[in-house]
Order: C-alpha cells, then sequence, then structure tokens
C-alpha cells in the first residue's frame, strides 16, 4: 500500500471532487495526483459508487398503505388514492 | 428528489391559501420522503409515522405564515428534522445537533483499498446489499446521518441542508465527508468479502 500521510490531505478535496464542487486550480492538483496514486483513484470511484448505491435506494421509497391511511385520516383529509376509506 | 420538484409559485400560494388539494399534492410529493427520514433517523416504525403525522400537522398550521424565503421543500423537512431531532432528544438525553460525537472527531484514512465498481449490477442492487446500506447507515451516528440523507439520498444542495439543520455549510461539508467516507469503508469491506466469496469462481 501508499504512503497514507499524503494521501489524507486529499481526503476532503475528494468528496468536493465527486460534488464538482472544486475550484479550477485545486481540482487541477488533485487530478495530478490522482494520475500518479492508484489508491486515491479507487476511492473516488468507490466513493462515488457508494453514494449512488444510496441515491438509488431513494426512488424504492414508499409510504406503507396503512401508515398513507392514519396519516390523511389524522389529518382529516380525504385520500386520494383510497377515495375517502379511513383506518379503522 | 431533487428539492424543486413542489417549487411551482402558484402551487405555493394555493397552499398558503390553505387549499386542502394542493396539500393533499404535497403530501403525495414528500411523505416517502419524509417517512425514510424518520426511518433513518429514528430507527423504527412507530417513531417515525409519528414523526410524519407531526409534521405535517405542523406543517398546515405554519402554512398561513409561510414567508417563501425557502423553498416549500426546504421548509417542510425543516419541520421534520426539527420533529425527528426532538423525538431523538427525547430517547437520548444530551443529543445535540450542534455538538458533534466525540467519535466523530478524526478523519481516518481509507483503510480498504479496492476497486468493486466493476461487480455486477446484480450483486449491487440485491435485498441483501440493500439490507447491507441500511445497517451501514444506522451506524453512523445522527448528525451524520441526518446530513447524509439530506446531501446524497434526498439530493438537497449544502446550502438547502444547511438552512433545514440550521447549521452552517462548513459543518454539512465536515459530517458529509465523515459519513461519506465510513460508508465507503463498510461497503468496500462487503464487497471484499462478496468478491472473495467465489463470485468470480468459473
Ligand atoms: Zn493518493
Amino acid at each position: 500500500m501508499h504512503e497514507h500521510g499524503h494521501c489524507q490531505a486529499y481526503l476532503k478535496q475528494i468528496s468536493d471532487y465527486v460534488d464538482g464542487e472544486l475550484s479550477s486550480e485545486v481540482c487541477a492538483s488533485l487530478e495530478s495526483h490522482l494520475k500518479e496514486c492508484e489508491n486515491c483513484r479507487i476511492v473516488v470511484n468507490t466513493l462515488r459508487k457508494t453514494i449512488d448505491l444510496y441515491h438509488d435506494t431513494a426512488e424504492n421509497d414508499d409510504l406503507p398503505d396503512k401508515v398513507r391511511s392514519r396519516l390523511f385520516a389524522r389529518l382529516n383529509l380525504e385520500d386520494p388514492k383510497q377515495g375517502g376509506i379511513h383506518g379503522s | 428528489m431533487n428539492a424543486e420538484t413542489v417549487r411551482d409559485e402558484g402551487f405555493v400560494d394555493l397552499l398558503i391559501s390553505g387549499d386542502r388539494q394542493a396539500f393533499s399534492e404535497l403530501i403525495e410529493q414528500t411523505s416517502a420522503k419524509i417517512y425514510a427520514l424518520g426511518m433513518r433517523v429514528l430507527g423504527n416504525e412507530q417513531d417515525a409515522e409519528d414523526m410524519l403525522q407531526e409534521t405535517y400537522l405542523k406543517a398546515l398550521k405554519a402554512l398561513p405564515n409561510f414567508e417563501k424565503r425557502s423553498s416549500i421543500n426546504t421548509w417542510l423537512f425543516r419541520i421534520a428534522t426539527n420533529e425527528a431531532l426532538m423525538l431523538l432528544r427525547k430517547k437520548k438525553t444530551g443529543f445535540n445537533m450542534v455538538a458533534i460525537d466525540q467519535s466523530d472527531e478524526e478523519d481516518e484514512a481509507p483503510f480498504e483499498i479496492l476497486d468493486w465498481c466493476c461487480l455486477p449490477e446484480q450483486e449491487m442492487v440485491s435485498a441483501e446489499t440493500r439490507t447491507m446500506l441500511n445497517k451501514a447507515a444506522d451506524q453512523l451516528s445522527p448528525a451524520l446521518r441526518i446530513v447524509f440523507q439530506l446531501r446524497d439520498v434526498d439530493g438537497f444542495s449544502g446550502q438547502e441542508t444547511a438552512e433545514i439543520l440550521g447549521i452552517n455549510e462548513d459543518a454539512v461539508k465536515t459530517r458529509l465527508v465523515r459519513a461519506r467516507l465510513k460508508l465507503r469503508e463498510e461497503l468496500s469491506a462487503y464487497f471484499r468479502d462478496r468478491m472473495e466469496g467465489g463470485v468470480n469462481h468459473a
């Protein structure tokens, strides 16, 4: 493994880097480090993938039907999906 | 979720005027995310549901005074996170969003250096992987978890997240880096096991 002391300094930048939030100067210096450091390249790739995986889980988020109907009942609102059937 | 989903001006005016159909629409667009946030922060269904209901009850009451200084989503999530953090404080005395947990203090060097990005897609989206993702996130301290959820799962910007939590953008950034790095370590360890556990056997 590579010496970590040096790479450590890049960690916060790597997070900003995957967000595209680095100034062009800092970005250039990080990219030149990435060219010669495989470890940091892997950290960049796996960090990106980590974020993607979590982001994708949000697409499957669903409100359970019972929770939904109790919510509408509590608010005295008609649930557009259930046509006025309130929780028992 | 993109924080702009329900930004439409006319829609917001309807909400402020007390239009019930518009409020149902708001619930339609946001409730799954609010509930997921509750599950993430509070960790159980009962508390998440309490938080969900309280959030919309408070929103319904406060809407006539909404001043459009932030987006309706940011405003709603601010109510939701306040509610979640209040419930959390009731359970774990001493929890404070502004103070950071001791265990979060130092950024550790990456330990797992393994490029698992090339694993087959099925491997990444399996139910088992999903369970692991939840478990890994649950291990973060609440202060890190909530920032990660808002920024990386719900897709709020750093500025919006700061607004929602009432902390500054630097604090959001610091926590986000820590959360991301910790999760990356957990995922790398998990995928290392999968890769060594015979995925490549012919
Ligand atoms: Zn490096």
